[in-house]
């Protein structure tokens, strides 16, 4: 017998007899019930005490707000997707910045040590936000692959207001994640970091060093808004 | 056996009352523990504030009971749907048939280096060890396993390895074994450790890390980490090995995050970790970087013999998020090495027994006075302090005997003790005797009373029993009543 | 957990368990716990064949004679009167763990009932007396040590802290890490000696930190502990249990 048919047999044929699964109430894992703004507040709170930036932008000129970014961390290398809205208007905007794009529809084995060693922020486009957490989700793709997010040491992650949510189990729920999962799908919160030196905190481990948060937001800025 | 490979540092279960003692003479791994701790459980508190914890609880236990009681389905249908995705699934009876699937998954690509991710697993197994023989270099990457492994030692707690360590003693690693300058500098530290990595990252043929929660819906393995150093292992890598206990499923997709919440908060404090990183395939056509190969490795080693019993089972919903060790008085005392094995404190102390036996263990189960700060913080609701009881009989052969080497702590002389114990306290009247019974008594330890003096006064009889002053009592009553 | 308990209103009767520890080593405790009982207007049946609750064989492991002698204590409360335990510990063992060990067995159903009426002394003097306590003692600081048991399976850490806290004249010191355990945990102390000793210092050390001049608890083995390494340290701190604290300071 194989060692998967001797694990399954001994599960199924179990001394003390068949067990019944309970129902679950996820109540407390939804139902919160913030308002925009709640939500928006407190994802900037949350996200802000793990170390993570959040600038606020308006949706029509956000790219100046890259570019003075860019300019203010000193990136010279950007990695970036071509596809994606955010990278088309990043890329327009920055055609005449003197920043290099690098190009990220590449297989990795080509440019491996390149991306390791050279580029100094990912831009990348977000699916949404957790406002419970202040938490991103990302769902990578062939367009922004998924290292542009860990390997740079800075990442800078395009958030659209509207697209917060309260909770991951909401998230999950409304987007129907159970159906169509990615190859990678994931939770961002804040930048790299460890407490395994003496429980003291320290950034950039692995991952960047910094996260950048640009929020975009529809029409009038935030403060105007209904 | 021992828990690790022959280095500076070998600690074994059996030598628990030793370890202990050396342990608790140490005033540096007494202060590191204790700091560490406080620490660790004023963060737990805070980081639940608002929420109803309770019903959170509630909520982890019962999905964590659902994944078992439909375990062998489950895996079915996880395995199913991550063959679906192009995850190649093996399943092994135990460790040693584990390390030789990931063995001859590394040779036949021909692998010289492998970077590993966080995996409690792995370390049940002996992996490093094992690949090691066979010349195959396993490098740890989580930054604690890191220097754990450069000074030879193996993890003293399962979420924090390192927690043993303060920054001198770290410095002094990094400095003898990697040649940086030292520094009390962390972020120098930290800083030294990414580039040393990092070079390792890009060199590695296979990256072997560990899952959170395998989800059988989707046939996806969820990683939870702060440090990025376990999406390097599954991303960089052309290869990617995820191991996991068999009991580390859940049904749905939906069960996932209430789960994660739970284990962030109780693990560090933490509302939530930097990174959440759910695996679902290896790299698509089109797609340009990730491994092209995932094989997942599902583990017995024991578990499906804790499953077979209705009380035992309860160990197999555990998470692995370590807050029985940080609430606990006696791990916070004697640090993890003490225990002499993969998983130390309480959850260790119950689970343990089922990986190693009893004999190798036997020490574990008593080494907690009940005091029930492990069930009181579990975010899966265990009842460890009854599990602690359950193997404390079976070690003395009073229990259903469904544990490896159930009975071994047995003997002729306490059994008797506890028959006496039995006759005085079913025997009310001779009991009422008091005094005699307070020197019959100390025949069910009669070796070791010293040991409570050499650190207390010892306690006094007090002469008379309740049951004399209570009579007394009545009779003064009854008299004023009468008058 | 702590299941939500539904208090009785206060009864003409109850039983008093005076458990085998307050027998032996501190009978005027129990004493003074009937007094205060008394001092409410109850009867306190003292069912004069008790004699231990079984649980110092239950936590070795020792479950048969544990029934045996649980079974034995069963039968000493016929009448519906509440059960008052002047320990959390034993009081515990009768109310969350005398269900698991007759699971099944003839005893199940008394067991249960049995154990649906065993209320912790203090516990009892605040939900079902609703006692109120008039101090009549010297100034005094004192920290009190609430057992494991009492907190953590019977969910009381509030009530010995409510309890002194009436007391006008007592300053309840903060000590830290209140919560931890001292260390006795039964056999634990005998098992383990050498962990059992590094708790019971620290524990020390926290109060005698704090300023207290006194420790109350509710626990006899925690006060053998606790007290018992006090005055090996020739430390000037006194330990106490609550029903007689409580007692001589308002009597």
């Amino acid at each position: 017998m194989s060692a998967r048919e001797t694990i399954l047999k001994r599960l199924r044929e179990r001394a003390d007899g068949p067990l019944s699964a309970p129902e679950s109430d996820f109540a407390v894992a939804t139902n919160r019930g913030w308002s925009v703004e709640e939500r928006l507040a407190r994802f900037e709170r949350l996200i802000s005490s793990v170390h993570g930036e959040v600038l606020h932008l308006e949706r029509d000129d956000w790219t100046q707000g890259l570019a003075q970014l860019l300019a203010d961390k000193g990136v010279r290398h950007l990695a970036l997707g071509k596809e994606h809205p955010v990278a088309v208007d990043a890329r327009r905007a920055l055609a005449d910045s003197g920043i290099e794009m690098v190009d990220v529809d590449r297989d990795i084995e080509a440019w491996q040590r390149e991306q390791f060693e050279q580029v100094d922020a990912g831009l990348t486009s977000t699916r949404g936000g957790i406002a419970e957490t202040g938490s991103l989700w990302l769902w990578p793709t062939s367009d922004e692959p998924r290292l542009i997010s860990l390997v740079p040491s800075i990442h800078i992650a395009v958030l659209d207001a509207d697209a917060l949510e309260d909770t991951f189990f909401d998230v999950v729920e409304a987007h129907g994640w159970a159906e169509r999962m990615p190859t990678n799908a994931l939770l961002i919160s804040g930048p790299s970091k460890t407490a395994d030196i003496e429980q003291t905190l320290a950034y950039g481990v692995h991952g960047p060093r910094e996260l950048v948060v640009l929020v975009r937001h529809a029409g009038a800025p935030a403060g105007e808004k209904a | 056996m021992s828990v690790q490979t022959p280095g500076v540092y070998t600690y074994s279960p059996r030598e628990f009352h030793r370890q202990a003692h050396d342990a608790l003479g140490n005033p540096q791994i007494r202060a590191n523990f204790r700091k560490a701790m406080d620490g660790l459980m004023t963060k737990r508190r805070d980081s639940f504030g608002d929420w109803d914890l309770e019903a959170l609880r509630e909520l982890g236990a019962n999905i964590r009971l659902r994944a078992l009681a439909k375990l062998p389905d489950l895996l079915e249908q996880l395995e199913a749907n991550c063959k679906a995705n192009g995850i190649r699934v093996h399943w092994a009876e135990d460790g040693d048939q584990a390390c030789r699937i990931i063995r001859e998954i590394c040779q036949s690509h021909d692998a010289r280096s492998v970077v590993k991710g966080k995996s409690m697993v792995s370390e049940e197994m002996h992996l490093n060890a094992h690949l090691e023989e066979v010349g195959i270099e396993a490098l740890e990457s989580d930054l604690g396993e890191y220097l754990v492994q450069l000074n030879e030692q193996t993890p003293s707690h399962i979420i924090m390895p390192a927690i043993h360590l303060n920054t001198d003693e770290i410095s002094e690693i990094l400095h003898d074994k990697t040649g940086i300058e030292r520094s009390r500098d962390v972020d120098y530290m930290t800083a030294a450790a990414r580039s040393q990595l990092r070079e390792r990252f890009m060199a590695a043929d296979v990256g072997v890390s560990g899952v959170n929660f395998a989800v059988a819906e989707t046939g996806s393995l969820c990683l939870v980490e702060n440090e990025g150093n376990g999406r390097m292992t599954t991303t960089v890598p052309p290869v990617h090995v995820a191991v996991t206990g068999i009991e580390k499923v859940v049904e749905h997709l939906r069960d996932v995050p209430p789960l994660y919440s739970l284990l962030t908060r109780s693990a560090t404090g933490q509302h939530v970790t930097t990174y959440f990183n759910m695996i679902s395939s290896p790299r698509k056509a089109g797609e340009h970087d990730g491994p092209k190969e995932v094989h997942l490795v599902l583990v017995d080693n024991g578990r499906s013999n804790i499953y077979q019993d209705d009380e035992l089972l309860d160990t197999l919903r555990c998470i692995r998020c370590g807050a029985c060790m940080n609430h606990c008085p006696v791990y916070t005392r004697v640090g993890g090495h003490t225990y002499g094995t993969t998983y130390p404190g309480p959850i260790g102390s119950i689970l343990s027994p089922h990986l190693m036996g009893l004999e190798e263990t036997k020490d574990l189960p008593t080494a907690s006075s009940l005091c029930g700060a492990c069930g009181e913080v579990c975010p899966v609701k265990i009842p460890i302090p009854d599990l602690l009881v359950r193997l404390r009989r079976e070690s003395v052969g009073e229990g259903r005997g469904n544990v490896p080497g159930a009975g071994v702590k047995r003997t002729r002389k306490e059994a008797a003790a506890w028959k006496g114990f039995q006759w005085l306290a079913t025997h009310p009247a001779i009991w009422r005797s008091g005094t005699a019974v307070a020197g019959k008594l100390k025949v069910l330890a009669p070796s070791r009373l010293g040991v409570w003096t050499e650190y207390r006064s010892a306690p006094k009889p007090a002469g008379t029993t309740l049951h004399a002053l209570v009579k007394r009592h009545q009779a003064s009553k009854a008299h004023e009543e009468e008058r | 957990m702590t299941p939500v308990k539904l208090y009785p209103s206060k009864p003409k009767k109850v039983y008093f368990f005076g458990t085998c520890l307050v027998d032996l080593f501190y009978p005027e405790a129990g004493l003074d716990g009937i007094r205060l009982l008394e001092r409410e207007g109850i009867e306190v049946l003292f069912p004069e064949d008790q004699t231990c609750c079984g649980q110092p064989a239950y936590t070795s492991g020792y479950a048969r004679e544990a029934r045996a002698v649980a079974a034995a204590q069963l039968g000493l409360f016929p009448e519906p009167w509440p059960i008052v335990v002047p320990s959390g510990s034993c009081g515990g063992m009768m109310r969350t763990h005398y269900r698991q060990l007759f699971a099944g067995s003839d005893l199940e159903e008394r067991a249960n009932e049995v154990a649906g009426r065993v209320h912790e002394l203090t516990e009892f003097l605040v939900h079902v007396c609703h006692l109120k306590l008039e101090d009549r003692g010297e100034p005094e600081k004192v920290a009190m040590h609430t057992s494991c048991s009492a907190r953590r399976e019977m969910g009381l850490a509030e009530i010995g802290p409510a309890l002194l806290a009436q007391l006008g004249q007592v300053e309840l010191v903060e000590q830290a890490r209140a919560a931890e355990c001292c260390g006795f945990g039964g056999t634990f102390a005998v098992r383990h000696p050498e962990v059992s000793a590094a708790m019971v210092e620290d524990k020390t050390t926290a109060i005698a930190e704090a300023g207290a001049q006194r420790f109350v608890t509710s626990d006899c083995g925690c006060m053998m502990n606790i007290g018992g390494r006090f005055e090996q340290q020739k430390t000037p701190v006194e330990g106490e249990h609550i029903a007689s604290y409580l007692w001589r300071r308002t009597s």
